[in-house]
């Protein structure tokens, strides 16, 4: 197997990665000079044949998002740049903001240019705020550099980026939810269609993507899409930045082909479980994908398909480790706490069954679960997300997938360590 | 917009030089809304009743749907809180890496439990939600900065500088 070596994160550990200079002593803004004389449907159609598909959870195809742009509009089109990582067990954007903000940068600039935007967004998530010093930052030297602004390297082409920063609301990072936390509102996800491609910002054709996804485009152009596609899955290649934390010697953020095996990222890249434990289970695709179990984990590629084919998915390639020594009821317990919080409050089933499903969880863990509890817990994860059943693709309980994201991960836990929440039941109760 | 005869409570920026490129940047008054509470909050320490009117006046909308907007997000604070604020992320990778004992720690050692506040006002525990951190977990955010992979011995060290 011939070694691959990092894209994204190439330069990340030298000296001034960050800064303008390092960027285009590497070769940056290269690809910018490259796609500002294409035709902007050229540059759409090269990341379609590329199959790039989206990085921040829901890994739809960069180029065909594009292209649900209307062509016959006068109204303005807008991108905005969804820096609101804050999926569990996902710190990725976080890492190409700090030391690589201008390989984003150009990839924001490549986006615009193909569906013709002239003023674009950094939706950062307000927690970020040394991120948010960062792009502050390379964004102004973008400018002096004539990389932003008017008339950007004599090609004619303006372009203005702001950057927006949120103030704590996981389902901003929901793209519509995010559009109206950008309009000045709560983040409340909108009901689709329309897609934001169609009416998104001040009701206008917008476009979301993740700050990974971006980070692809200033290589995929400068090396074309042939190339991007020969790394991994025919159908969901790339290189992918996978973040494994939990219970792993060295956890971290580490830059694979797409499609490496998961045995591979927590006994290699991270070093395995720490004091020689066990195995347990793992999310493979931050919170929000269902569990798999060691035996699971250790039989699977983290490709978009194979995972949704296992009953989970690879969604933001957020990794997290349980061993043996994890109580998967307290787990679950944590979990749906999250969730709980998160929830923006819009739809009636997810914002009253996840706090049911944290009353009855902790309830269980107090000790004074009973057995119907358990099975509520299905019928509570049924009413907010429906059933998990992929081939029938029955979603839509909710407005956004929220309602899925915490069914999900919570059902995964019953089914799969039925037995560790059967021991918190009290004695007595079992036995009736 | 007062009601009951009541004078309309004013806050004053104190940057006005940016409070105009905020409204500059944007294509409309609205948008602005998040950016204008994040100075207000920087400046003022919370969002007040007054930070609210002014807002809203600045972006033509009614007080009552700035409200609306700061009661969805966690970081604005509609109450004055501590000089430092403690942000302890409990979710799961930070959970299985020792958060909730870091807490428990910071709770018996200046008597504070989530959600409260020292009464010299030093302090404000707070328990938040993902952090997007958990590579080197547990994470806690003081103030605006981060602070990664830390143990009980060294956010003690840690406090000692937030004085």
């Amino acid at each position: 197997m011939s070694a691959f070596k990092p894209v994204l994160t190439e330069y990340i550990h030298q000296k001034d990665c960050h800064t303008l200079s390092f960027y285009k002593s590497v070769g940056g803004y290269s690809a910018l000079d490259k796609v500002l004389k294409m035709n902007p449907a050229d540059v759409i159609q090269e990341v379609k044949d590329s199959n790039l598909r989206g990085r921040g959870g829901a890994g739809f195809p960069a180029g065909v998002k594009w292209g649900f742009i209307p062509k016959d509009t006068n109204k303005p089109k807008y991108l905005i740049n969804n820096a609101d990582e804050s999926e569990p067990g996902t710190f990725k954007d976080r890492l190409l903001m700090n030391k690589a903000p201008h390989q984003m940068l150009e990839g924001m600039i490549i986006a615009a240019y193909a569906i013709g935007c002239q003023t674009s967004f950094i939706y950062i998530r307000g927690e970020f705020y040394k991120e948010y010093k960062m792009l502050e930052m390379a964004v102004a030297k973008a400018y002096e550099s004539n990389l932003l602004g008017q008339n950007i390297l004599g090609s004619n082409y303006n372009l203005d980026v702001i950057i927006h920063r949120g103030a704590g609301a996981y389902i901003c990072g929901e793209e519509t939810g995010l559009i109206e936390s950008l309009e000045g509102k709560r983040g409340w996800p909108r009901i689709k269609p329309p897609f934001p491609a169609i009416e998104g910002y001040l009701q206008c054709p917008t476009i979301v993507n993740n700050v990974e996804t971006l980070s692809c485009l200033p290589h995929i152009i400068n090396r074309g899409a042939d190339w991007f596609k020969s790394i991994g899955p025919e159908k969901g290649p790339g290189p992918r930045l996978f973040c494994i934390s939990g219970r792993v010697n060295n956890p971290g953020v580490f830059e694979e082909p797409m499609g490496i095996s998961l045995n591979n990222l927590i006994f290699d890249r991270a070093g395995g479980i720490p004091d020689g434990k066990n195995l347990k289970a793992v999310f493979p695709g931050g919170s929000s994908s269902a569990i798999l179990t060691a035996e699971e984990a250790l039989d699977v590629n983290m490709d978009f398909d194979e995972l949704v084919e296992k009953g989970s998915m690879l969604g933001s390639a957020g990794v997290i480790v349980m061993d043996e020594t994890v109580d998967m009821v307290q787990a679950c317990l944590n979990i749906a706490r999250f969730y709980a919080h998160e929830s923006c409050g819009q739809c009636t089933p997810c914002r009253e069954g996840t706090a049911w499903l944290v009353k009855m969880l902790t309830r269980l863990v107090n000790g004074s679960g009973t057995p119907t509890d358990i099975d509520m817990i299905f019928e509570i994860t049924d009413n907010i997300g429906g059933l998990i059943d992929f081939s029938k693709g029955s979603f839509g309980k909710t407005i956004c997938p929220f309602g899925e994201a915490v069914a999900w991960p919570v059902r995964s836990f019953v089914e799969k360590f039925k037995d560790e929440f059967l021991k918190y039941l009290p004695q007595e109760k079992v036995i009736a | 917009m007062s009601t009951n005869g009541t004078p309309k409570e004013i806050f004053t920026f104190v940057s006005t030089e940016k409070v105009k490129k905020i409204l500059s940047q944007y294509p409309d008054k609205q948008s602005a809304t998040l950016p204008l509470l994040h100075l207000a909050q920087l400046e003022n320490g919370y969002i007040s009743g007054a930070v609210i009117n002014t807002v809203g006046d600045l972006v033509d909308c009614h007080p009552a749907v700035v409200m609306d907007c700061v009661s969805f997000y966690t970081m604005l604070y509609t109450k004055p809180q501590g000089r430092h604020l403690i942000q302890v992320c409990q979710t799961l990778s930070c959970s299985l890496n020792g958060a909730d004992a870091l807490v428990d720690h910071v709770t018996d050692k200046y008597g504070i439990k989530p959600g409260e506040t020292t009464e010299d006002g030093r302090f404000t525990l707070m328990k938040v939600e993902c952090l997007g951190s958990c590579g080197t977990a547990p994470v806690v955010q003081i103030n605006k900065e981060y602070h990664e992979g830390l143990s009980q011995k060294l956010i003690d060290e840690l406090l000692e500088t937030h004085q």
